[in-house]
C-alpha cells in the first residue's frame, strides 16, 4: 500500500468514527433546540428548521437550577480529589509489588462496581442519615467515590506498570529517597493517565442519579434535579435536559484532554 | 526490608477501609436481606427469583449482551488508539471527539438512540428518503427481536466505548517507541509489530478494560430500558422492577447476588488468563 | 492545585451558607406533579403565600427508599408527603405514616366523600391519608379515527368488540395499528386489568380471576391485541405516541394524557374506556397526603393539608395541574381546553349507565406491586408469548392465592365481600 493510500484509508477511519460519535450528539442538540414541534415532526428534519431556545430556557428558570449546578460541580470535584487521594496509592501498590492479597482487593475494588448500587441504597442511607452525612454534598461525593474508585485504582495500576521501574530505580541509586524518586519521575509520567482516572470520577458523579436523589433532600445535585423530574416531562424537555446535562461533560473532557495527550512527545521520542 | 514489605498494605489500606465501610458493610446487610424471609433463614427469595418468567430471558440477553459488546468494544478501541498513534495532526481534537460520549449520561444517551431507532426516528427518515420503506416501520418492538436486539448494542457500543479507549490509550503511549522502530528495522510487519510488540506490552491496560467493561456490561440496565422497556429484560433491570415495582427487596437482593456472582467469576477469569507480573513489566 | 482548592472551599462555602438559609422549611416530599412544568405551578401558584415551604419531588423509587432509611434511622427530614395510593399503602407496613384522624373531621367537613375517606384508612382503624387529589383513566382518540367508527356505535358507549371492530377498520383504512396502551415498565397498565378490563367481563378481580369469564376475556383480548400498536409495550404515557401520531386511540390515566390534549385540544375528543358483559368498569385514582411520624414540623404538614383541601386550592389544582377536587367545589366553566377534555371524559364515564366502579386494592400492604406483577405476567404469558389462557391462569392464581393468604386482604369491590381472604374461585 502506497503511503498516500494509507494516509487516506487512515483519514477516513478517523473521519467516520468522528462522525459515528458527533451525529447521535447533534440530534440530541436537534431535539433539545427543537421545541414541542421537531420532536414529532416526520419525516424528520436533519437541519435545525424549528429551531428555537424555549425548552432550554424554561429549564434554567425552574427554581434552585443554580444551586443544583454548584452542588452538582462541587459533589463532582470532591469526588475527583478523593478516588485519586485513595484510588492512586492503590494502584501503586497492585503494579510495583507482588503482595499476598493483591489479587483480593482487586477484587473487593471491582466488586464496588459488580453490585447495583440501588440496591444497597437503604442501608447506605440509613447510615448516613444516623453520621449526619444526609442531606450534604460530602455525603453524595463518598457514595460517588465508592463508584469512581475502581477506575481510579485499575487505571493507575495500568499506568504505573508501563512506567519502566528502571527509571524509578535509576533515581533511588542518585540519592533520591522513595517519595521523591515518585514525586520527580513517577507522576509525571503518569500525569495523563490520572487525568484519565479524574475524568472518570467527575463524569462518574455528574451522571449519578439514584445516590444523588436518595441522600440528599435540600442539596440536590443538578442531575439528580433535572433528571427526576425528567422522566415524565415531555420528549423536548427531556432532550433539552439531556443537552444540557452533557455540556458540562464535554467541556470539562476539553479542558483536560491536554493532559491526556502532554505525554506523547516525550515517551514515544 | 520490614518497611518494604509493609509498604504495598499501607498504600492500599486508605482504600480498604473506606470500601469496607461504604461497600461491604450495606453489602452484607442486603445479602442478609436476600437470605432471610419472615425472620428465619431461607431460599424463598431466590426460589421466587428462578421460578420468576423473565429469569431465564433476563440471564439469556445480559450474557448475548455482554459477548457481543465488549469484544466489539475492545477491538473497536484498539483500532481506535492504533489510528491516533499514527496521526500526526489533530490528535487532541480526534481523540476528544472520541471520548464525548463517556460525559453522556444513560439518560441521554437512551433518549437519543430512541429518537434514531423509534418509528418517526432519524433511521426511517434517511431509510424512506432513500426509498427503502414507505412510511414509519417498526424497529424496537417484542415482534422484531433481531431489530431490537441490534439497537441496543449499538447503543451500548456508542456509549461505553470511549471509556475502553481512554484506558489503552493511557497504556499505549507509554509504549516507547523504540521497540517498535526496532522491529521496524527487522523488517516486522505492521501487524506483526502489533501482534508482538503492543499487544503484549498493552497486556495491563487490556485487562484492566476488559474487567471494568465486562462489570459494567453486566449492569447493563438504563439504555436497555429506554429503547425496548420491559420486551428485552436483563438481569439489573430485573432487580430494580422487583425493588421498586414489584417492592420486594429479598427477590431484588438475590438479583443483585447473582449478578454480582457472574462478575466475580467473569473478573477472575480475566486475572487468570491475562495473568501480569509487576516483575517481568518494563 | 491550588485554584481548585480555593474553588472548592469556596463552594464548599456557598453549599453550606444555602442550606443555613433554608433550614427552617417544611418539605414536601410528593411523587406526584413532578414534571419541570408542574412542578413550577404548584410552588408558584398551589403553595404561594402559605409560608416556607420546600416542595420537592421524587419518583416512587427513591421515594419508597428514603422513606424507609428515614424510618429505620428514626430520624425525619419530611414533614409532608403526597403520594399515590399504592404507593402511600407500604408505608403503613414500614411505619412511615403516623394516624391523622385530628384532620379527618375537617375534611369531611370539607366534602371529601365516605368512600374516599375510608380508602385513607388504608385497611386499618385510622386514617393514615387524608385523600388529596383524584383522577381516573379515560380513553382518547384522534378525530380523524372517528370516521373509521364501526356502524352503529357511539364512542361514549363503546363496547370492548366495537373497539376491536374500530381498531380493525382504522388498521385496514390507515395501514397502522393505531390503538395504544401504556403497557410500559413505567406504564400503569396493571391498573387496566384490574380496574377495567376484569370487572367488564367478569365481575370481579381477585375472585373471579381464573373463572371461564376470564378465560374468554383473555382470549377476546389477545384477539384484539392484533390490533394494538406493537411499541405499546413501551410506552409509560400515551401523550406522547398520540401526540406524535404513533397512536390515535389511547387508553391511559387523564395526567398522562393531559400533554396531548393541551397541545391540541381542538384534534382529540374524550371518552370513556369499553363496557364488557359486566358492564363499564372503572377505577378511581387516589394521591392522598400523610405526615410520617416524628415529622419535623407536624403542626405546619397540618396546615398545608389544611391549605390543599381548600376549594380554592382545588380547583386551582384542576385548572392549572389537570387533577380534580376531592372537596366539594364547583368547576368553573372556563378551563384550559385540554383540561375540558379531561373534565368531559372523566364525567362521561363517571355517569355511564352501566358504570361498574372499581375500589383501588385495599389492605394488600407492601404486596401491592407483587399483586400488580401477577396481572401483568398473566398478560405476558397469554398475549404476548400465546399461551394458553387455561393453563397461564391456573398458574397464576396460585401465585395470587399466595398474596391473598399472605396478606389475608378480604375482597373488596366490584368483588363480593367477603369474611376473611378473598377467594379465588
Amino acid at each position: 500500500m502506497s503511503v498516500g493510500l494509507r494516509r487516506v484509508v487512515l483519514w477516513s477511519g478517523v473521519v467516520t468514527l468522528c462522525l459515528w460519535v458527533l451525529v447521535p450528539i447533534y440530534l440530541i442538540a436537534l431535539g433539545a433546540f427543537g421545541g414541542r414541534a421537531g420532536v414529532f415532526r416526520w419525516p424528520k428534519s436533519l437541519l435545525p428548521w424549528d429551531a428555537t431556545l424555549a425548552s432550554m430556557q424554561t429549564f434554567l428558570a425552574v427554581e434552585g437550577v443554580g444551586r443544583a449546578a454548584v452542588n452538582g460541580a462541587l459533589v463532582a470535584a470532591l469526588t475527583m480529589l478523593l478516588s485519586l487521594a485513595l484510588g492512586a496509592p492503590a494502584g501503586y501498590a497492585l503494579a510495583r509489588y507482588a503482595f499476598r492479597g493483591a489479587n483480593l482487593f482487586r477484587l473487593l475494588v471491582i466488586l464496588t462496581r459488580a453490585f447495583p448500587l440501588a440496591i444497597l441504597a437503604l442501608p447506605l442511607t440509613v447510615t448516613f442519615i444516623r453520621v449526619g452525612l444526609y442531606d450534604t454534598p460530602l455525603g453524595v461525593a463518598l457514595v460517588h467515590t465508592a463508584l469512581a474508585l475502581p477506575f481510579a485504582a485499575l487505571v493507575s495500576a495500568s499506568l504505573f506498570m508501563g512506567i519502566p521501574r528502571e527509571l524509578e530505580e535509576a533515581a533511588w541509586v542518585f540519592g533520591c529517597s522513595r517519595l521523591q524518586a515518585f514525586r520527580k519521575v513517577v507522576l509525571p509520567l503518569a500525569l495523563p493517565g490520572l487525568a484519565a482516572a479524574a475524568i472518570f470520577a467527575f463524569v462518574i458523579s455528574w451522571n449519578e442519579v439514584f445516590a444523588a436523589s436518595v441522600l440528599t433532600v435540600r442539596n440536590k445535585t443538578l442531575t439528580a434535579y433535572l433528571l427526576t423530574v425528567l422522566a415524565e416531562s415531555p420528549l423536548h424537555y427531556r432532550f433539552a435536559g439531556g443537552f444540557l446535562l452533557i455540556l458540562p461533560s464535554i467541556v470539562f473532557i476539553f479542558a483536560v484532554r491536554k493532559y491526556l495527550f502532554a505525554m506523547w512527545g516525550v515517551s514515544n521520542k | 526490608m520490614e518497611r518494604s514489605r509493609a509498604l504495598p498494605y499501607l498504600l492500599i489500606a486508605p482504600a480498604t477501609i473506606f470500601l469496607i465501610a461504604l461497600f461491604v458493610i450495606p453489602l452484607v446487610q442486603t445479602v442478609v436481606l436476600a437470605f432471610v424471609d419472615d425472620g428465619a433463614w431461607s431460599l424463598t427469595n431466590f426460589r421466587k427469583m428462578v421460578g420468576d418468567l423473565n429469569f431465564g430471558l433476563s440471564l439469556r440477553n445480559t450474557f448475548l449482551l455482554v459477548l457481543v459488546v465488549v469484544p466489539l468494544q475492545v477491538a473497536c478501541a484498539l483500532l481506535m488508539g492504533v489510528m491516533l498513534q499514527k496521526l500526526d495532526k489533530g490528535r487532541d481534537l480526534v481523540l476528544w471527539i472520541w471520548t464525548i460520549p463517556l460525559g453522556v449520561s444513560d439518560l441521554a444517551a437512551g433518549l437519543v438512540w430512541l429518537a434514531i431507532f423509534q418509528d418517526r426516528g432519524y433511521l426511517n427518515t434517511l431509510l424512506a428518503a432513500f426509498g427503502v420503506i414507505d412510511g414509519p416501520t417498526n424497529w424496537l418492538s417484542y415482534e422484531s427481536p433481531g431489530s431490537m436486539f441490534l439497537a441496543v448494542a449499538l447503543a451500548e457500543i456508542w456509549r461505553a466505548t470511549a471509556i475502553v479507549l481512554v484506558i489503552l490509550v493511557a497504556g499505549l503511549q507509554l509504549i516507547p517507541k523504540e521497540y517498535g522502530e526496532a522491529a521496524e528495522i527487522f523488517g516486522a510487519s505492521p501487524w506483526t509489530r502489533f501482534r508482538k510488540i503492543t499487544l503484549p506490552l498493552l497486556k495491563p491496560s487490556i485487562q484492566s478494560a476488559l474487567i471494568l467493561r465486562t462489570v459494567l456490561a453486566f449492569e447493563v440496565f438504563a439504555v436497555v430500558y429506554a429503547l425496548s422497556g420491559r420486551n428485552f429484560p436483563v438481569l439489573v433491570g430485573e432487580a430494580y422492577a422487583w425493588q421498586h415495582v414489584n417492592q420486594n427487596n429479598g427477590v431484588a437482593a438475590a438479583y443483585a447476588i447473582l449478578v454480582m456472582a457472574i462478575s466475580l467469576a467473569a473478573t477472575l477469569a480475566y486475572i487468570r488468563a491475562l495473568r501480569v507480573n509487576p516483575e517481568t513489566q518494563p | 492545585m491550588k485554584p481548585i482548592a480555593a474553588w472548592l472551599a469556596g463552594a464548599a462555602l456557598a453549599a453550606i451558607w444555602t442550606t443555613a438559609g433554608l433550614a427552617q422549611d417544611v418539605i414536601f416530599l410528593s411523587t406526584q406533579l413532578r414534571p419541570v412544568e408542574e412542578a413550577t405551578k404548584v410552588r408558584q401558584v398551589i403553595l404561594k403565600g402559605v409560608g416556607p415551604v420546600t416542595y420537592a419531588v421524587e419518583e416512587p423509587s427513591p421515594f419508597q427508599t428514603r422513606m424507609d432509611a428515614e424510618t429505620q434511622a428514626g430520624k425525619r427530614t419530611i414533614s409532608l408527603v403526597g403520594a399515590l395510593h399504592g404507593e402511600l399503602q407500604p408505608l403503613v407496613n414500614s411505619k412511615g405514616l403516623s394516624p391523622v384522624d385530628d384532620l379527618s373531621a375537617k375534611a369531611k367537613e370539607r366534602g371529601v366523600p365516605d368512600a374516599l375517606m375510608a380508602l385513607g384508612k388504608l385497611g386499618g382503624e385510622q386514617q393514615m391519608y387524608i385523600p388529596w387529589m383524584q383522577a381516573t383513566y379515560i380513553m382518547a382518540a384522534h378525530k380523524s379515527a372517528l370516521a373509521h367508527l364501526p356502524a352503529g356505535a357511539d364512542v361514549n358507549t363503546l363496547t370492548y368488540d366495537q373497539l376491536k371492530a374500530w381498531a380493525k377498520a382504522v388498521q385496514e383504512k390507515t395501514g397502522k395499528r393505531a390503538l395504544g396502551f401504556p403497557a410500559g415498565p413505567k406504564g400503569l397498565m396493571a391498573r387496566f386489568f384490574q380496574g377495567y378490563l376484569y370487572p367488564s367481563y367478569t365481575g370481579g378481580v381477585v375472585s373471579t380471576f381464573k373463572s371461564a369469564d376470564a378465560e374468554a376475556m383473555w382470549t377476546a383480548f389477545k384477539d384484539l391485541w392484533q390490533h394494538v400498536n406493537p411499541n405499546s409495550t413501551s410506552y409509560d404515557f400515551m401523550q406522547e405516541p398520540l401526540m406524535a401520531g404513533e397512536v390515535l386511540i389511547a387508553f391511559d390515566h387523564v395526567a398522562r394524557l393531559k400533554e396531548a390534549l393541551n397541545a391540541a385540544p381542538n384534534d382529540f375528543v374524550t371518552f370513556p374506556a369499553p363496557a364488557g358483559p359486566k358492564g363499564r368498569g372503572f377505577m378511581p385514582v387516589i394521591a392522598g397526603l400523610g405526615i410520617p411520624p416524628g415529622a419535623p414540623n407536624r403542626a405546619a404538614a397540618a396546615g398545608l393539608i389544611e391549605h390543599l383541601l381548600k376549594p380554592e386550592t382545588q380547583v386551582a389544582m384542576a385548572r392549572e395541574l389537570g387533577f380534580f377536587p376531592v372537596v366539594k367545589a364547583e368547576l368553573p366553566s372556563d378551563l384550559p381546553g385540554g383540561v375540558k377534555l379531561l373534565v368531559e371524559g372523566v364525567a362521561k364515564t363517571q355517569t355511564a349507565k352501566d358504570a361498574l366502579p372499581s375500589l383501588l386494592p385495599v389492605g394488600l400492604g407492601a404486596k401491592g406491586g407483587e399483586f400488580n406483577k401477577v396481572y401483568m405476567d398473566t398478560f405476558q404469558r397469554i398475549v404476548l408469548r400465546g399461551e394458553a389462557p387455561r393453563a397461564a391462569l391456573d398458574a397464576q392464581a396460585a401465585t395470587l392465592a399466595a398474596i391473598i393468604t399472605e396478606t389475608k386482604a378480604p375482597c373488596w369491590a366490584p368483588d363480593k365481600a367477603s369474611n376473611g381472604p378473598c377467594p379465588i374461585n
